[in-house]
């Protein structure tokens, strides 16, 4: 009786040993270490290319998006982060033509689903890599997708 | 709730002048979010245990009657957010078999992998956070560390990390990353040997095992009866992984077992989830090098529309079986959509593997059931 309890003890004592080497053997081995200090290394962190920060309308170098302003997006969103103006701009033709006014687009609502970049039938949004979305005030959450002054690309219908 | 309630104990109780009848929660960090647990206590033994939920209740059951189907698979990343791949598959499931589209075999594939590895990660964080309920911090940081790995491939590949919505009626939302199947490969072999680890950490340790031998125990009998299923259930001995019974995507074509103990206690539990992640591995294997060609997603309408009728499909999620109930009028948004949450039946069990243990336990217990607090109040 007296012995197994004895003999408990120290097989307890044993079996915390046991965890410790784990531990010790970690402490040993620094070039095992994963952590990364993040505000420091913010030069070299680079996120992966499909990460869903935030959508975002791409523009080329001349100033020019491929947004028709169908609506495609507005439609599928399920939160109703996305809010188009629209406005009907005249060709040379003299016809009248859909175009978008802003892209507004809410970020405090979004989900980061992707329907809206999957839906799109003129490829016009994209996600972008951003992260850091903290502010402090929360009207800067919305955000107006198209440039100023942004036209719509050649050839995109 | 009037304030009067908030303290009244059950009325089948006998309450003696020593009794104390407390709360634990809602923001007791053991309960893992916000949950309350209302203990009528003898002294320092746990006489009643009543679960009160509802305090992070989004009415995400509601909110799907006026969504498309596709806008729902994003909400359902949100119940249980530990195992959101496997709750988006369940509803991309209902959705295809209700209109018996058949998905390309690449998508069965990756389904299942992603689903494995969801498990992994999921069953990693329980381990971190149950060491931490009993005591041992270190466990944290050590199941955190090679959680990561995994949520770098799902961020590759899925653009998200904890909430994927990778899943899409008909298919997923693009393919895989080119990186994927060498960074699987190269994570399984190393959690291969850090799995061990695990073990000689806190499955052997003597504070551990007295702690959790012989605690919460329940009957398989009760087990069937309260509905608790999942590696809790396969705790107390009751078969109940729909892989094995009623098996969907790629489970067909992969061999594993299922991991069955019949002890019924908090270890048999723990036991269960560490078998299943050795599991989870050799699914992965099995599946990773046949990954066939192939489109990543079935041609679908864009309005999509079920036919009138009640469709079901269950998957087997880290905590248990989930199940999507969809009742469709034929409209482009379901009728009513019931969702069947693991967690919310594991908890009903948590008065009868309580009862008679001391306070301290039942911090062990209710870790061993794994209660994700989002899944339960939906």
């Amino acid at each position: 009786m007296l012995f197994s309890y004895i003999k408990g003890i120290f097989k307890g004592v044993g079996t915390l040993f046991t965890g410790m080497g784990v531990t010790t053997s970690y402490f040993f081995r620094p070039w095992t270490k994963v952590t990364q200090k993040y505000p420091e290394n913010r030069k070299e962190l680079k996120m992966v290319e499909a990460f869903k920060g935030e959508v975002t309308m791409p523009h080329n170098a001349n100033n020019e998006h491929s947004c028709t302003g169908c609506g495609i997006c507005e439609i599928n969103c399920p939160n109703g982060s996305i809010e188009l103006v629209t406005m009907f701009l005249v060709n040379e033709d003299g016809k009248k033509k859909k175009a978008i006014d802003k892209h507004i687009y809410h970020l405090g609502m979004c989900s980061m689903c992707g329907l809206c970049v999957k839906t799109c039938p003129s490829n016009a949004l994209a996600f972008g890599n951003e992260f850091e979305h903290a502010v402090f005030d929360r009207t800067k959450l919305t955000k107006v997708l198209n440039k100023e002054g942004s036209t719509l690309k050649k050839g995109v219908e | 709730m009037s304030e009067n309630q908030i303290v009244t104990p059950p009325k089948d109780i006998d309450l003696d002048y020593q009794d104390y009848v407390i709360n634990m929660g809602p923001q007791h960090p053991s309960t893992h979010g916000v949950m309350r647990f209302l203990l009528t206590l003898k002294g320092e033994t746990v006489d009643n245990v009543q679960p009160h939920c509802g305090y992070i209740h989004r009415g995400i059951e509601k909110m799907t009657e006026r969504l498309t189907y596709p806008q729902i698979v994003h909400l359902t990343d949100r119940l249980d957010y530990l195992s959101a791949h496997i709750n988006n598959e369940a509803v991309c499931l209902c959705v295809e078999n209700a209109l018996q589209i058949e998905v390309p075999e690449r998508v069965k594939y990756i389904r299942t992998i992603i689903d494995e590895l969801n498990r992994i990660a999921s069953h990693q964080l329980w381990w971190a956070a149950f060491g931490m309920d009993m005591g041992a911090l270190t466990t944290f940081f050590y199941g955190l560390r090679d959680r990561e790995y995994i949520l770098d491939i799902f961020e590759e590949t899925t653009g998200g990390r904890l909430i994927q919505s990778y899943n899409t009626p008909g298919g997923l939302m693009n393919d895989l990353h080119k990186d994927f199947q060498t960074k699987v490969k190269k994570f399984i072999k190393d959690f291969r040997k850090v799995l061990p680890e695990y073990d000689r950490l806190l499955t052997g340790n003597v504070i551990f095992t007295e702690r959790s031998k012989g605690i919460g125990y329940i009957s398989k009998e009760d087990a069937i009866s309260y509905g608790v299923t999942g590696p809790s259930g396969r705790g107390s001995g009751f078969a109940c992984d729909v892989r094995k019974i009623a098996p969907y995507s790629a489970y067909d074509k992969v061999q594993f077992k299922e991991a069955l103990y019949t002890e019924g206690d908090t270890f048999a539990r723990y036991k269960v989830r560490m078998d299943e992640m050795w599991e989870s591995m050799n699914i992965i294997e099995q599946l990773i090098d046949n990954i066939p060609q192939g489109d990543y997603a079935a041609k679908m309408k864009a309005v999509i529309k079920l036919p009138v009728g009640e469709y079901y499909q269950r998957v087997e999620a880290a905590r248990g079986e989930f199940g999507v109930h969809i009742i469709s009028d034929g409209n482009k948004n379901p009728y009513r959509l019931k969702l069947r949450s693991p967690n919310f039946s594991n908890l009903s069990a948590i008065n009868a593997m309580a009862k008679g243990h001391k306070i301290a336990d039942l911090v062990a217990i209710s870790g061993s059931l794994d209660l994700v607090i989002p899944d339960l109040d939906r």
